[in-house]
Order: C-alpha cells, then sequence, then structure tokens
C-alpha cells in the first residue's frame, strides 16, 4: 500500500477535538473507578508524553533511537533526588513542578549525549542510541550514590508544603497532576509540529540530503529536535518518578526502549496520535495482558513483525485508512471481508494459542499438573488430543484465513480503485 | 609476565569470536544494507542448537550441523519476512530484525527454559592448550596440556611457582575464528560466487541485469552470515554458557564493534573486534582503581577525593562500559570508524 | 579592471580515487548569463554541479561566487550565499504537500532558522511568497496534493520551484527535461525562462533545441575540461566541438524546425 495520507482537520473541528481529549482525561477515573483503573490511567499519561516525544524523533524525523529510555530515566532519577532533596528540606520547589525539573534534566543530557548521537543518521544514529543506553546502563550499576543501585531510589511524593490542601498522597491526586502534564505536553508536541523547525524536521526525514540544499543544517535540525525530544521525555520521567516513588536501574534499560520503540510504531508513527494509542496499548499490554498469559512477550513480538510487514504506518494509519474509505461511502462493500478475515484468523489464533500456552505451561508450571485453561476449554499438556486438537484447529484456520485474506485485498483493491477514480471525477469536475 | 601472555591470548581469543560475530554483520550489513539487529540471536540459537545435538549426535558432529541449520533458518527469515520489507527502505528491515530479536528470544525460552543449560566442551578440550609456569627460580617454561601437580608447587617454602593454564576451549576458538576468516577470505577473493558477491555488495542492480539472480545471492548471504553466527554460538556457548541472556550480553558489543572498526569494513571489524576483546579481558582482571595508583605513586590525596566514588572505581569495575566509552570517543574524533569507507 | 562574475572556476580539478574526473576548468559566467553546459555522458558535467553546490569539495582549485571563495563549504552555507541547484532525479520531500515542499524551501531566505516558537500558519510573507511561486510554477491547482502523488512533469516542476523558492541570484539546474515529452519539454522551457528572469543560470542539457533556445552562452565540457565557452553560434561552428561532440545532433535539430 504505497499511497500516504493526511490528517486534515477542520477547524472547528480542531477545537472539538482538543474539547473532547481533555475531557476525556477529566473524567475517565471517573468512569473506570477501581484502583487498578487509577493506576493504568496514571501510567498511560506518563507512556503518552514518553511516546510522542520518542515519536518526534521517529515518525517526526526519521530517527530511529534504540536509547529513548536513557532520557526519560535520567529525568526520572533527577526528579527523585529532587524530591529526596524537598523532603529534606534542602530545596523549595512545589511537588507539582518536579517534572519539569525532570524535564530540564532530560533536556541536560539530551544536549550533552545529543551532540555525539547526532554526528551520524540512519542506521549508524540507531547503533549510537543502542550503544549509550548500554553506557549509561552499565554506569547505573556502577555509580551507586546516584543511581541508587540495585535497590534503587526512594522518594515520598508526600512532601513540602501541601498546595490547597494537595498532597499527592492520593492516587487520584497524582492522576490529575499527570493528566494536567499530559494536556500541556500534547498540545506543545503538536504545536512544535506546525513550526518552521518541525516542518524543516519533517523534511529532513523525507530527504535529508535536499534540505542542505534549502540552506539548511541538517545535523543542526537533528540535534535540536533531539534536545526538544529529551525535554518531553524527561518530564514523562518526572512524572514516572512521583507516580511510583522509586526509581531503579530499569528505567533506563534496553527493555524499556525497547517498548517505546514497539509501541509507538504499533500505534502508528506517521500519524500524531497514533503514538497515543500505542502509549494506551503499551499500557495494557504490561499490567493487564503479562497476568493473562506467560506468552505475551512472544505474541507481542509477533504481532509487531506482522505490523511492519503488513501494515507500517500502525494503527493511526488502518484506521485512517478505513476512515478514507468511509468517507467515500465504500465501507459496506467490505465489511463482510473485515469479518470474514476477522472469524478465520481468530480460529487460527486460538489454535496456535492453545499450542503456545501448552508448551509454556510444560516449560514453567509443570508443578501444578498437566492441565491448562485456554478460552473456557480445560486442555491437557501433555495429552496427545489436546495437541492434536489445537493442531486441527490452527491449520485449519490457517487455510480459512488465507481464503478470506485473498478475498479481502480483491474487495480492497476494488474499492481504492473506485476511491481514485472519484477523486479524479472531483479534481476535474472543478 | 605469564599473566600478561595468557590474559593476551584470552582478550585474542575473545576478540576473535567477537570478529566471528560481526564479520557476518558486516557481510550482511555491506551486501544488502541491513544491519541484522537479531544477529546476536542467532548466535544464541546456535549455541542451544549445538547442546541439543550434541546430546544426539555428538558435540563434532554438531559443530558442522548447528551452523548449518542456523544458517537455514536465517534463509527461511531473509526469505519470508525481510524480502517482504526491502523495498520499504532501511528503517522498516532494522525493526523486522528487531521483532525478531524478540521472538527468537522467546521461542528460545519457550523450548529450553529460562534457565542455563548444560552445553559442555568435549572432551579433548576440556583441558588446558598449555600450562605456564613461572618458577621464581627457573623461570618461565611451558608445558603441553595441563601441568601435573608436583610441577605447580614447590617443596621449598622460598620457592614461588605459579602455572598459568590457557583452556583448550580458548584456543579453538581461536583456531576456528581464523580458519574461518581465511575461508572468508579466499571465497570473497577467489571463487566465482565471491567475485559476485563482491560485485553485488556496490552494484546490486547492475549485477542483477547482467543475469545474477541477486535476491538469491541475498538469501545465501544472510544465510550465510547467520550461519557464521551460529558457528560462534557453538563454540561460545560450549566455552561460556548458554544461556537466555548471551544473545544480549555479545550482542550490543558487536554493534560497537562494526561502528567503531567502520560499518561496511571487515578489516575494521577485525581490528576494533581484538581491539575490544583484549582491552575487556585485560580490564576485567585489573583490580587498580585511581586510588591504587595515586598509592603506589606517592601521591597524597585529600579525604574527599579518597571517597569520592570516581576514585574508588576499580578497572575491572569499569570494564563493561569500556566498549561504550571507545564508542563515543570515536565517534567524537574519527566519526567514519577506524577504517571505515561507507558512511552507512 | 575586473568584474565581478557571477561564478568563477579557476583551475578546479576533482580525483576519486587515482580517477581524474575534472582536470582543470576555468569558467567565468557573468551576473545574468544564462549557460547551457554540454557534453558527452561522462565528461563530469554532474560532477562539475556537485562541486559547485558543495555537495563534495574539489581535489584543488578555486569556486567563487560573486567574489567569495565557496570551494570548501557545505551545501548549506553556500545556498545561503546565493546560489541554488536542482537534481537530475527529482529531489523532492514525498510526503509533503506541494506547498510545504515551497514552503520549507523559502523559510530561511526569510530569516526564520531553527525557530519553534511561532507557528506556520502565522507567517505571511511565507505563505503568500510560497502562494506566489505556487502560482509561478503553474502547480496552484495541486496546492495540497502530496508530492509522491504528483505526475513526473508536474515534479519536475516542483522541483524547479523549490530551488528558486530562497530567492537565490545563482541557479544551477541539472537536466531539468530530462524524461519529458516534446510538448512537455517546450511548455517546461517557457516555465525555466519565466521563473529565471534575471538570475544567472547553468542548466546541463543533451537536448540542443532546448540549449539553444534558451542559452546566452554554452560551456561544453569534455572529458572533464571545458573545449569551448561562447555563444551558440560560436559554439557551434567550433571545429573542435564538431569533433568532439555535436555531429550529427545539430542537422537534427535544426532540420526539425525549432
Amino acid at each position: 500500500m504505497a499511497a500516504v495520507y493526511k490528517f486534515k482537520p477542520y477547524n472547528v473541528g480542531r477545537w472539538v477535538i482538543w474539547g473532547l481529549f481533555a475531557l476525556v482525561l477529566l473524567m475517565a477515573p471517573l468512569v473506570f473507578t477501581s484502583n487498578l483503573s487509577t493506576t493504568m490511567l496514571a501510567q498511560m499519561g506518563i507512556a503518552i508524553i514518553a511516546c510522542l516525544s520518542y515519536n518526534s524523533l521517529l515518525g517526526q524525523g526519521g530517527m530511529l533511537s534504540f536509547g529513548h529510555a536513557v532520557y526519560t530515566g535520567l529525568g526520572s532519577y533527577m526528579a527523585i533526588h529532587a524530591l529526596n532533596a524537598v523532603s529534606g528540606g534542602k530545596l523549595y520547589i512545589p511537588v507539582s513542578l518536579l517534572p519539569i525539573v525532570g524535564g530540564l534534566a532530560g533536556m541536560g543530557f539530551a544536549i550533552l549525549l545529543g551532540w555525539v548521537t547526532t554526528r551520524k543518521s540512519g542506521t549508524p544514529f540507531a547503533m549510537i542510541t543502542l550503544g549509550v543506553a548500554e553506557l549509561v546502563f552499565a554506569m547505573s550499576l556502577m555509580f551507586s550514590e546516584f543511581f541508587g543501585g540495585e535497590a534503587g531510589v526512594s522518594g515520598n511524593r508526600v512532601a513540602g508544603e501541601s498546595f490547597f490542601g494537595i498532597t499527592y498522597g492520593p492516587q487520584i491526586q497524582v492522576y490529575y497532576l499527570i493528566a494536567i502534564y499530559t494536556f500541556v505536553c500534547v498540545a506543545l508536541m503538536f504545536a512544535f509540529t506546525q513550526t518552521p523547525l518541525g516542518r524543516i524536521l519533517n523534511a529532513v526525514r523525507d530527504n535529508p540530503e535536499r534540505v542542505e540544499f534549502i540552506g539548511y543544517n541538517t545535523q543542526r535540525v537533528r540535534y535540536i529536535a533531539f534536545i526538544i525530544a529529551g525535554f518531553f521525555a524527561g518530564i514523562a520521567g518526572g512524572l514516572g518518578a512521583l507516580n511510583f516513588e522509586i526509581v531503579t536501574a530499569e528505567v533506563v534499560g534496553a527493555g524499556r526502549s525497547g517498548a517505546y520503540l514497539l509501541f509507538t510504531f504499533l500505534g502508528g508513527a506517521t500519524f500524531f496520535f497514533g503514538p497515543i494509542i500505542g502509549a494506551i496499548l503499551m499500557i495494557i499490554a504490561f499490567v493487564l495482558l503479562s497476568e493473562l498469559t506467560k506468552a505475551w512477550l512472544l505474541y507481542l513480538g509477533l504481532v509487531f513483525l506482522f505490523m511492519v510487514m503488513y501494515a507500517p504506518g500502525g494503527i493511526a494509519s488502518l484506521i485512517m485508512m478505513n476512515l478514507r474509505v468511509a468517507k467515500f461511502g465504500k465501507l459496506r462493500q467490505i465489511w463482510t471481508s473485515y469479518l470474514g478475515l476477522g472469524l478465520t484468523a481468530l480460529v487460527m489464533l486460538a489454535g496456535a494459542g492453545a499450542m503456545i500456552e501448552m508448551v509454556y505451561h510444560l516449560q514453567l508450571n509443570s508443578a501444578l499438573g498437566d492441565t491448562v485453561k485456554f478460552m473456557g476449554a480445560t486442555l491437557n499438556a501433555k495429552g496427545l488430543d489436546s495437541w492434536f486438537g489445537s493442531a486441527f484447529v490452527m491449520l485449519t484456520g490457517l487455510g480459512l484465513f488465507e481464503l478470506a485474506r485473498r478475498q479481502f485485498v480483491h474487495d480492497w483493491g476494488e474499492i481504492q480503485t473506485e476511491i481514485e477514480k472519484e477523486i479524479k471525477r472531483r479534481e476535474t469536475a472543478v | 609476565m605469564e599473566f600478561f601472555i595468557i590474559s593476551m591470548l584470552n582478550g585474542l581469543s575473545y576478540g576473535l569470536l567477537l570478529f566471528m560475530l560481526s564479520s557476518g554483520l558486516t557481510l550482511i550489513f555491506s551486501m544488502m544494507g541491513v544491519l541484522n539487529f537479531a544477529h546476536a540471536s542467532f548466535y544464541m540459537i546456535g549455541a542451544y542448537f549445538g547442546h541439543t545435538l550434541t546430546g544426539w549426535i555428538g558435540f563434532w558432529p554438531a559443530l558442522v550441523v548447528a551452523p548449518l541449520l542456523v544458517g537455514a533458518c536465517g534463509a527461511v527469515f531473509e526469505r519470508i519476512t525481510l524480502r517482504k520489507v526491502h523495498p520499504f527502505g532501511h528503517v522498516p528491515e532494522l525493526l523486522v530484525t528487531f521483532g525478531l530479536s524478540y521472538v527468537a528470544l522467546e521461542l528460545v525460552q519457550l523450548v529450553w527454559g529460562r534457565t542455563a543449560v548444560e552445553f559442555p566442551p568435549p572432551e579433548i578440550l576440556r583441558s588446558s592448550a598449555f600450562t605456564l609456569i613461572n618458577h621464581s627460580v627457573n623461570g618461565l617454561s611451558l608445558v603441553w596440556g595441563n601441568a601435573p601437580a608436583e610441577m605447580c608447587s614447590a617443596a621449598d617454602a622460598a620457592v614461588r611457582v605459579v602455572c598459568s593454564p590457557f583452556p583448550a576451549t580458548r584456543g579453538f576458538m581461536m583456531l576456528v575464528a581464523l580458519l574461518m576468516l581465511v575461508s572468508l577470505w579466499l571465497l570473497l577473493t577467489r571463487t566465482r560466487i565471491g567475485l559476485v558477491i563482491q560485485a553485488a555488495l556496490t552494484h546490486p542492480e547492475m549485477v542483477e541485469s547482467l543475469g545474477h539472480n541477486v535476491p538469491r545471492v541475498f538469501m545465501l548471504v544472510f544465510g550465510a552470515g547467520t550461519g557464521l553466527a551460529g558457528l560462534a554460538g557453538v563454540i561460545g556457548g560450549s566455552t561460556f554458557v548458554t544461556e537466555p541472556a548471551m544473545a544480549a550480553t555479545v550482542g550490543s558489543v558487536i554493534f560497537v564493534v562494526v561502528v567503531v572498526g567502520g560499518m561496511g569494513s571487515l578489516s575494521g571489524a577485525f581490528l576494533a573486534s581484538v581491539l575490544i576483546g583484549v582491552i575487556q579481558t585485560f580490564a576485567v582482571a585489573i583490580d587498580y582503581s585511581f586510588l591504587t595508583l595515586a598509592k603506589d605513586m606517592g601521591w597524597a590525596l585529600s579525604a574527599a577525593t579518597q571517597e569520592n566514588s570516581f576514585a574508588k572505581l576499580t578497572l575491572s569495575q569499569v570494564a563493561p562500559i569500556l566498549p561504550y566509552l571507545f564508542l563515543v570517543l570515536i565517534l567524537i574524533f574519527r566519526p567514519k570508524g577506524l577504517l571505515g569507507t561507507r558512511e552507512g | 579592471m575586473s568584474t565581478t562574475y557571477a561564478l568563477e572556476l579557476k583551475d578546479l580539478r576533482k580525483n576519486f580515487g587515482k580517477t581524474e574526473i575534472i582536470r582543470g576548468v576555468n569558467l567565468a559566467v557573468a551576473p545574468g548569463e544564462r549557460v547551457a553546459v554540454i557534453g558527452p555522458n561522462g565528461a563530469g558535467k554532474s560532477t562539475l554541479f556537485n562541486l559547485i553546490s558543495g555537495r563534495f569539495g574539489p581535489t584543488s582549485g578555486d569556486i567563487l561566487l560573486n567574489g567569495q571563495h565557496i570551494e570548501h563549504k557545505t551545501p548549506y552555507e553556500i545556498n545561503r550565499m546565493g546560489l541554488s541547484r536542482s537534481f537530475q532525479i527529482t529531489n523532492i520531500f514525498p510526503k509533503l504537500s506541494v506547498f510545504e515542499n515551497l514552503r520549507c524551501a523559502v523559510l530561511w531566505s526569510l530569516g526564520y532558522k531553527y525557530t519553534f516558537f511561532k507557528f506556520l500558519s502565522g507567517l505571511k510573507d511565507a505563505n503568500e511568497r510560497t502562494d506566489q511561486l505556487l502560482e509561478m510554477i503553474r502547480l496552484d491547482k495541486k496546492r495540497d496534493v502530496l508530492a509522491v502523488n504528483l505526475t513526473y512533469a508536474e515534479q519536475r516542476a516542483l522541483e524547479i520551484g523549490v530551488t528558486i523558492a530562497g530567492g537565490a541570484d545563482v541557479i544551477l539546474l541539472d537536466e531539468p527535461t530530462a524524461g519529458m515529452s516534446k510538448s512537455e519539454t517546450s511548455r517546461f522551457i517557457q516555465l525555466i525562462k519565466d521563473v529565471t528572469v534575471g538570475k544567472t543560470l547553468l542548466t546541463v542539457e543533451h537536448d540542443m533545441g532546448v540549449v539553444f533556445g534558451l542559452a546566452d552562452k554554452i560551456a561544453v565540457v569534455v572529458y572533464g575540461e571545458v573545449i569551448a565557452f561562447d555563444t551558440p553560434e560560436a559554439v557551434r561552428a567550433n571545429a573542435k566541438v564538431q569533433e568532439a561532440y555535436l555531429g550529427s545532433s545539430v542537422a537534427d535539430s535544426q532540420a526539425g524546425g525549432h
């Protein structure tokens, strides 16, 4: 699918969208009231800022970084040290402003490390971010005063003077602080995309060489973008420090950097709102999915692989493509194909999932007996019939899926041709 | 003295192992422009295949079969995923290999579990290749194989004897690496397929229009590169440890090697591998810190300096970050890499 | 008395490894002159353009832009000094719209640099200039179309647009009509004439009809040297040139009635 789409809201729509966004942030904990929900919502806010800052490098600038967690993590560390300083009476900053300390730290480290990192672009840039990330992570085990060693650094967010009765003790208060920061940061990062530097950054992504010939130093553009991304990353880190009240070395680890990459890409790097979707999925996966099945990282890796191959624009691009189809009134033609696709995929995945779960069970939980509960059925991990059954289900599903897929590709192609014709017709009519 | 020799040899063997890995990576990168993020995963898979195959058919047959299997896996991966993503550009290719690294790790843990598995080297390699004996009276001498106990201790309390063995596994590692290096060089420069590969390195479209099946050559090269990684895995896994974390520990170092050596340069990768291998091996063994150095030199330091965590750091503690420090320094002073030609 | 040439090349040489590609080029282009650079394939025309625009540096020799040395400057420094070039293989920003492509190219010249404190929509001068450019290159109907979705000829027009957007005085066009049909070419030549009024122009061209219609002077490059630099008539009559290059193509283009 080679065509590229643009997100162009009407001006009235712009206010509606931002208003809705603010409303959702405000109302979410009133709809999802459990403790777990509030915790997850808080984490989602933090993740949204982190993933958006990551995408200002990846999606906006074409800079693939394997070490974004360095800047969120160092922001966390600075923020928690600042928090402890506030608790100890050595620093007089309101707790509400501590995330900005994190932001400044992220920015500072980006200024320092970014100069070396942005000297290259493309694949070498990615490798350098990896090296720098490993460097920082390895250092975290060496300098225990700053990094707190194995136990990390803890703090207490109920510190300093309370602010109109807000102590940040209860999770809900922290959530609303995060919500405010999320709204402001998302707005600022969106605004950035509408500035000269933001647009030139896009140009650098599209054609770095040409940018030099229209008067811009490509490396300088990347460096400044890197610093700005580092600032917002640090804010996310600072909020994380307040939320969890403890910062351990894993916040600068490769796992977290990988997660930012994975989920930002999954959500969609080519649209501004894509990383927001990715961030929400990230928290759902880490908190809920990991409880559901031990194989969640495997599923995640496979989904990611399929996305890169078949939908490199991520979920956001899938949504936009279908919105375009809907705009031309052709959605009803394809929904049966979608249904077929979805059902057969479900069958196939059920079979595969059953087998994977059985293997995991054999590996990890064999002390608990041989049976595994999967989608309401009880499977005997050591029973041949369970294995044959799952394999049969999976293979049947695979075959049917392939048929459904071909039908879908055919229908989709037809619709796209019809849409192109319609666009041409509208153009000439004008 | 013997410490120096043994450490040097250990460092060389580690460096050569790194080169076995980074050469495959460089080959794939030069050829296809793809940086195989999952290269260390193929290393890990090679070790695990080696472990299982050794149980079935013995170490020596496994040494041959495991890399072939790993290469086959690599070729299949190239065919079904990389080739599909190739027209999208280099970033999606890198992302696909990134995804593979996750999937490979999980699959390995699925099949073999999350803890280390036993992968001992074969009988013949379990002893030392040779032993250096430093006798305070008789001087330095060399004994092939293990030194018998009597030679390592002296009846006279005033005489000091130190026996430093050099493991056979390490020696074998160096041997295989050197053999591989030589055959690779011969293959690239003396055979027809090697010429095609060299040509396709810089002018793939031209080579294709000359009638060579470039996609198939790509698949072969990717398979060969990953096969090399698998070979390194069999050797590394039996010499060191075979566990799921082995991909991560060596993975980032080989990327550093490739960038430091100069992306796309085989000789640069060689130089960087050996350099990093030797420096790290020496560093790990040295317990000097700035403080001990100051003490040796007779410098007087203030109490504050003595408490400073930087000053207290020993070289062995700093060893893990040395490759990355090296990376940063190279990028500042010589961004093209040691012997780099391509800008990447 | 020396007049300041818009562009001056003095004994310019470039080696790639052991191969000498540019072997001592001397050229002096007066301000406002329109020069066509012609020569057989592999003569080094694109290499010359790359040297002048800063894509890579010469092995030896000088390049002077309005009297100032630019031979070791970066492309963006040279562009800021008033020289802009187009590319033989269309080199635009595919995922940006036509309007955005042009606007990016005007930003620096209007002094906006790396600013991220102003909104693009509020930059009146940038937006007006971009609209002007759109009309000049006749793509105003395609204002919001993504560059990747344009036809080939439209992309070439956008390429020119991006090149002239910054208001550079010295314009280098590398085979601007490459790959176009006869009718597209003649329309495009008119476009080039219209948008480069008053500017110094250097074009690499293969189409002799275009060359004789557009150029005040022709520079003939053969094997890395300029063997002739004169008015079209003088070049046509030049024996060396006829022998080296023009041959039958001149007769063809004259017979074709251009």
